[in-house]
């Protein structure tokens, strides 16, 4: 696997952090500074400073209870930050909703599966184009042509979003009946469709066997170069991320305790420290 | 042929359980609350309709339209002023809130109309049918024709529009819907302008049936509904509608073949056999654990 890493250059931002080089000249996607939250008293994330490039596929470690899904909640507003800010496409999403956030373009998927279970698998995709194709409900409920127009729009681009992942066969299959596998790839065609700029991956290769993660691999690859989006991943799978992740990001309590390519990263003694412990 | 006539009228009371079920049942599967003011809802919308056509002097299709405005606007005013400020918390909590709007309600009604029964004005003028000896009342077959019309529009509401989908994707699990790009407030809000208008539809119904409205008027159909909303599985829209209307026949054929008294023992007996051979309803989901 490492023959097909391609090697990216990573250059400094006045953020103190690394971006691709082919991104350097344009505006990060996500700048992140001094984040934190307190959990009655706990910092569960402290100072956290981040800056994801246009196109990067950004890996986010760290040991088990570390904060990881505690920053996508914070990216995505689930929670409001106690301090710091977050600049997404150059727009601060301080006060925002949930809503308003994924709207000014970050989707993500969950670390336990949460498809809308009883609804089809186009109808979920449908779900992730609300508020990309809209009909009036008056169109709607009296069936207006553009209703239909609309309709059929819906219906192609949700069946061109699930073809990239092969699933396009499972259409009006109950999204709950899917195979493991073929969930996590439609929660991430889900999130795809809201149209994002920035598509968080939360442990999207737990569960999966090794020929399932190297194509999960190659789809996540294929989603940056097909969408030219970022993507940034929390994984355990260190495979998988020293694979395609080009910024490594490292928490541990809370806190940010190393930054760095893939090979800046294996060999830190911060990151084998908070992994595998002190070395007496 | 008498069998037959008693089972019409059962479906037509049926039918308005149904429609005040709608609003229980998707309030439920939306907001994961019991709106025990529902009923109460349905109380106003006959009182608009008693005030606008008997008192005011307009003719029947503008109080129909206004009750159903009134009963909108209420609807959604309630949960702004009092469900929404308390989305997380304690559920009982909000059941508490929910039976306080009730008696507010109906102490607004009281002061306004007064406690006494009051004739409900005319507004559905249908000719008994009859076929042969059966003799069908022209109430009953309006109620049927309106309540189908509804119940097909919402369900290809639900199953096929945009906001049909934003809907039951917020069902299913708010803050993924969120993540979505759904607005959670907007939708809320739909859900109780959608129950509210069907409840002033009900409103109209029963005012017609029965002839007559006071401020407790909504009770018994409200906790009727609610029971015909369990029975059918709650959170389930078909189940509602069966529920209810299952539930109107048990009640109209109790009341002409076993006794008029205990009528209201048996729909709420059958309620606890259903319950105790399938606690989640006749079309309710297994309720999944999560993991």
């Amino acid at each position: 696997m490492n023959n097909q890493r391609e090697r990216t250059k990573m250059v400094p931002v006045p953020s103190h952090s690394i971006i691709p080089e082919r991104d350097a000249n344009f505006l990060p996607i996500l700048e992140v500074s001094h984040l934190g939250i307190n959990f009655n008293g706990l910092k569960a994330v402290d100072d956290f400073n981040l800056t994801v490039g246009r196109t990067e596929i950004a890996g986010l470690i760290g040991p088990n209870g570390a904060g990881k899904t505690t920053v996508f909640n914070l990216l995505t507003n689930v929670y409001q930050p106690t301090n710091g800010s977050i600049m997404l496409d150059g727009y601060n999403t301080a006060g925002k909703t949930t809503e308003q956030v994924n709207r000014m373009g970050i989707a993500r998927t969950f670390q336990n599966i949460r498809l809308f279970s009883n609804m089809s698998v186009l109808d979920n995709v449908k779900v992730g184009l609300h508020n990309s194709i809209k009909t009036s409900l008056g169109a709607s409920l009296l069936r207006l042509p553009s209703y239909y127009r609309n309709e059929k729009i819906a219906n192609e681009r949700a069946l061109e979003l699930l073809s990239i992942f092969k699933m396009e066969n499972a259409a009006y299959d109950k999204a709950g009946s899917l195979p493991y596998g073929a969930q996590r790839r439609l929660e991430i065609v889900r999130a795809l469709a809201t149209n994002p700029g920035i598509i968080l991956l939360d442990e999207p290769a737990a569960g999966m066997n090794p020929s399932e993660t190297a194509e999960l691999m190659e789809n996540i690859r294929m989603i940056r170069d097909t969408f030219h989006i970022a993507v940034m991943l929390i994984e355990h799978d260190m495979n998988l991320v020293m694979g395609i992740c080009e910024g490594i990001c490292v928490l541990n309590y809370g806190r940010v305790i190393a930054k760095g390519t893939p090979d800046e990263i294996v060999s830190n003694p911060v990151v084998i420290e908070a992994y595998l412990g002190k070395k007496d | 042929m008498e069998f037959l006539s008693n089972l019409i009228s059962g479906l037509s009371l049926g039918a308005i359980y149904a429609l005040i079920a709608l609003g229980y049942t998707m309030v439920y599967g939306i907001a994961k609350m019991l709106n025990f003011a529902h009923g109460d809802v349905i109380m106003i919308g006959a009182f608009t309709v008693l005030a606008t056509v008997a008192t005011a002097g307009f003719p029947w299709y503008i109080g129909i339209i206004a009750s159903v405005i009134v009963c909108t606007v209420l609807g959604v005013t309630i949960e702004k002023i009092a469900y929404k400020p308390l989305r997380k918390a304690n559920p009982l909590s909000v059941l508490i809130t929910a039976i306080g709007v009730s008696y507010f309600l109906q102490s607004v009604a009281l002061l306004i109309f007064g406690s006494g029964k009051q004739s409900f004005p005319t507004v559905i003028k249908a000719n008994p049918i009859k076929l042969g000896s059966l003799i069908i009342q022209g109430n009953s077959v309006v109620t049927l024709i309106i309540t189908t019309i509804i119940m097909v529009v919402l369900t290809l509401f639900i199953n096929k529009t945009r906001l049909g989908k934003a809907m039951r994707a917020v069902s299913e699990d708010k803050d993924a819907a969120e993540l979505m790009g759904i607005s959670v407030n907007r939708t809320i809000s739909l859900t109780f302008a959608i129950g509210s208008a069907l409840a002033a539809v009900a409103g109209i119904f029963y005012g017609s049936t029965y002839g007559f409205v006071d401020p407790y008027a909504g009770a018994m159909p409200g906790i009727k509904a609610f029971v015909a909303a369990v029975f059918g599985g709650i959170g389930s829209i078909p189940g509602a509608m069966l529920g209810g209307i299952l539930l109107g026949i048990i009640e109209n054929l109790s009341k002409a073949y076993i006794s008029t008294d205990l009528a209201d023992a048996i729909v709420f007996g059958v309620l606890i056999v259903v319950l105790i051979v399938k606690p989640t309803g006749l079309l309710g989901k297994k309720i999944r654990e999560k993991v």
